[in-house]
């Protein structure tokens, strides 16, 4: 399930509702992305993330549903916020559920590199020196494109 | 066609949407992409560094030679940054 919304979410009450009553479930992994107060040199007071309305969810399915093909998952979660955040705020959730471990987690950090690299969203931040839109990283690049190899199978840049 | 503007070059066009009806000749993103800087200086500086840029066709990421038609929703932005 994918959900973008301008609103806080409770994190334990979404990874209850991830697995209750799917006794399948032998392991949740949960990724939580929270505003950091610092970007390089400068002080963030607070961010306002802008996003495509349609695309995003769009793409959320999309990748999404490529987790669901390439891993064995009960459930998958993935909640973005937008709108003015400050820091502490929580911006993103990813869950996966999986009856075993390494399901989860492989499957739940592919979610959150392709999301950064695909999902339509941007970042403006304020600073003491002004607004400024974040650039994008091509760390968040290469970490996604690791991806391209079948699971379980890349063993030349995984270590970042 | 609906052209979409998100992030800084929705700042430097100075619109956020607009409708447009692009000569016949615009036949792809790229040809699309080269008629939108003659639009003015905004769209010229929105679009001067083509590198920068990301478009989307009916909220699929496309590529320079991918096809526009009329009816489209086309979408310019910079590389995203979220999660």
């Amino acid at each position: 399930m994918i959900r973008v919304q301008q609103e806080d979410f409770n994190v334990g009450a979404e990874v209850a509702a991830l697995s209750a009553g799917n006794h399948a479930v032998g392991g949740v992994a949960v990724f939580i992305g929270v505003v950091r107060d610092m970007a390089g040199d400068e002080t963030i007071g607070a961010m306002t993330l802008e996003h495509y309305p349609g695309m995003t969810e769009r793409m959320l399915q999309g990748i999404e549903a490529e987790a669901r093909e390439r891993w064995p998952l009960e459930a998958s979660l993935i909640i973005h916020r937008y709108g003015r955040l400050q820091p502490g705020d929580r911006i993103v959730l990813v869950a996966t559920a999986s009856a075993h471990r390494h399901a989860a987690f492989e499957a739940c950090e592919f979610l959150v590199d392709w999301l950064k690299t695909k999902a339509p969203f941007w970042k403006l931040e304020e600073t003491s020196a002004g607004t400024k839109w974040v650039e994008a990283k091509s760390s968040d690049d290469q970490a996604a494109a690791r991806w391209h190899t079948a699971p379980g199978t890349d063993t030349s840049d995984a270590a970042e | 066609m609906k052209l979409l503007y998100f992030a800084w070059l929705k700042a430097k066009t100075g619109v956020a949407e607009e409708e447009l009806t692009p000569p016949p000749e615009v036949a792809t993103v790229a040809d699309l992409l080269a008629w939108l800087a003659t639009r003015g200086p905004g769209h010229a500086a929105a679009l001067a560094d083509l590198s920068a840029l990301r478009v989307a066709v009916n909220q699929e990421y496309a590529r320079p030679g991918d096809p526009v038609g009329p009816g489209d929703e086309v979408a310019l932005f910079p590389p995203v940054t979220g999660g």
